[in-house]
């Protein structure tokens, strides 16, 4: 009985071996299906759903990026769109620019480190404050910039570096910065405090901790540093920006590696960029002055 | 905790290895072989043919980025042993505390035990996640006076917390496993209760219970993990920065295998102290 046993498993072991042989050496055949110079057509896109544009994004949603019915509320995703917000109202541009009517537009909550993860993407696009970097680009794609960033430092008034002036006033100061954002590479290596930065799941914890006193200061991109200090934080204050660096930072949407839609949101969004359009959305949610930290 | 224990000893107890199915002959360790290798096989097979394999091997396991990444980590995984060693000596006090006061007789100790059923029932019915929160976030937002703010004291201070409800209940089962007759035979002798508690029952107590309290503790190893939330960056913590950085997940699996390295030696010694206790009883 035993012998027969172990026969069975070793045949089915085999059997199996044999069939999954095959099938080896074509195993990236589903994978990687780059469309050379891909038409943008509406109807030639290869979409998540058929006949809509599914882009991607956290919840909830912040502003200056995306505002909720309210002014200054948070928009979540599962509800009805407002078309408010910076990056909302880009993706709608982006979206026109594509051929989509609004109401092809559908939005789905994708958290930040859900969008690189392998395999199908449940997103056409993400739109979520992602700053382009080269080894993230071996991941995904990254769409051209949308919005050059640059990061700031907030802070509450009264604190040790409420009124600092330089990158060197602040070498003292116990930081804080979102995990897996630039801002934390921004205070590693541009600011190089003498002790170790935290790192918070959400920007949310950060407020906590300087709500706390855990922390002296946070580093955020500098519109949600502005929204933080205004609006997120009783005393807040923005104390500087870092100056821009050599290389610039920028926000990309992300998309599903070599995706045939890469080359044509480049399109709609260089279109959007010389007719005005974001320069307007600028205008309209991410002004506001703070001095630059030398 | 009886159960537990009982069910350690005998797996360790029979004479030839579980592992490898008893029996004694030849035959049947070639019979395990076979199965082994043709059931590994068959399981590396199924998951290298899928269709998404390639993708999965890239963002997961790249050497480069696997070995770059354990470089940054493996430093990291000291600021665990150290919430874990630090927690742990805490843990071990308030817990057998906990348990002594729960077992206090007589009705004019009640509201202390309680507050101490209170205090295990809340305690182990809480996530850890949300006590992290509480005490890291709440507990300093208070800004009393001589309240210490390090998010690395609160943290260790919610492990101490949740972790001591655990180990009082081990400890208790502890104290209950010591037959009524060891009490009375000391109370018999002249030792008072608390004495009679301290050199009789407890030395039993605490012997039987050390491998479910090592359990609990590779259990806190790895919740260390969970001081991350409110700011230190230990481990885990380390390889999501890694992660995000990299868009790649590679160093997940490198903290895993830390992590694992750091909690087998436990595991292994808690299988040998079973044993041990299982050849002193025969």
């Amino acid at each position: 009985m035993r012998k027969t046993l172990a026969l069975l498993v070793l045949g089915a072991g085999l059997v199996l071996a044999a069939g999954c042989g095959g099938d080896d050496e074509g195993g990236d055949a589903g994978g990687t299906t780059t469309a050379a110079a891909a038409s943008c057509d509406k109807g030639s896109l290869d979409l998540v759903n058929a006949g809509q544009l599914t882009i991607g994004t956290d919840n909830p949603a912040f502003p200056p990026w995306f505002e909720g019915k309210g002014e200054f509320e948070p928009w979540d995703p599962t509800t009805e769109p407002t078309k408010k917000g910076y990056e909302q109202e880009t993706a709608y541009a982006i979206a026109e620019n594509l051929g989509f009517t609004d109401a092809e537009v559908k939005w789905t909550v994708v958290p930040f480190n859900q969008s690189f993860r392998p395999g199908p993407k449940k997103f056409d696009f993400d739109i979520n404050q992602i700053s382009y970097d080269p080894k993230r680009a071996e991941a995904v794609d990254f769409s051209d910039s949308y919005y050059d960033v640059e990061q700031a430092v907030v802070t509450l008034e009264g604190s040790k570096i409420a009124d600092a002036a330089s990158i060197a006033d602040l070498k003292d100061a116990k930081l804080g910065a979102q995990i897996g954002t630039t801002s934390l590479e921004a205070i590693n290596d541009r600011i190089q405090p003498s002790s170790e930065p935290s790192v918070y799941d959400t920007n949310n914890d950060a407020i906590s901790a300087l709500k706390a006193k855990q922390i002296d200061g946070i580093v955020v991109d500098f519109p949600t540093a502005l929204y933080m200090a205004a609006v997120q934080l009783d005393n807040g204050k923005v104390v500087g920006r870092l100056s821009a660096q050599e290389a610039g930072e920028y926000f990309g949407v992300v998309l599903e590696k070599d995706s045939p839609l890469t080359e044509c949101v480049n399109e709609a969004i260089q279109k959007i960029k010389d007719d005005g359009t974001l320069d307007g959305l600028e205008q309209k949610w991410l002004t506001g002055s703070a001095p630059v930290l030398g | 905790m009886a159960d537990r224990q009982r069910a350690g000893s005998r797996v360790d107890g029979s004479r030839t290895s579980r592992i490898l199915g008893g029996g004694g002959a030849g035959r049947s360790t070639l019979i395990a072989v076979v199965s082994t290798v043709a059931f590994f096989g068959l399981l590396i097979l199924l998951v290298t043919s899928s269709p998404g394999w390639p993708q999965v091997k890239e963002q997961f396991f790249d050497w480069d980025i696997f070995k770059e990444s354990l470089r940054a980590i493996a430093p990291k995984l000291l600021v665990n042993v150290k919430i874990f060693l630090i927690a742990e000596v805490f843990i071990l006090a308030f817990g057998l505390a906990i348990a002594i006061f729960r077992s206090l007789p007589g009705p004019v100790f009640f509201p202390v035990r309680l507050s101490m059923v209170v205090y295990a029932d809340f305690f182990r019915g809480v996530p850890t996640i949300l006590v992290i929160y509480l005490f890291g976030f709440g507990v300093p937002a208070l800004a009393i006076s001589g309240v210490p703010r390090s998010e690395f004291f609160w943290g260790i201070v919610a492990l101490v917390l949740v972790y001591s409800a655990y180990v009082s209940e081990v400890y208790r089962a502890g104290i209950e496993s010591v037959h009524p007759s060891q009490e009375a035979a000391a109370r018999s002798l002249g030792l008072s209760r608390t004495k009679a508690m301290r050199f009789v029952v407890l030395p039993q107590a605490v012997r039987r219970v050390i491998p479910p309290l090592l359990n609990d503790f590779i259990g806190l190893q790895k919740d260390t993990a969970l001081v991350a939330l409110i700011g230190p960056v230990e481990a885990f913590r380390q390889s999501q920065i890694e992660v995000a950085a990299n868009f790649d997940y590679t160093p997940y699996f490198a903290t895993a295998l830390l992590f694992v390295a750091m909690t087998i030696p436990l595991a292994r010694f808690t299988d040998w102290l079973i044993a041990r206790e299982r050849r002193k009883r025969r």
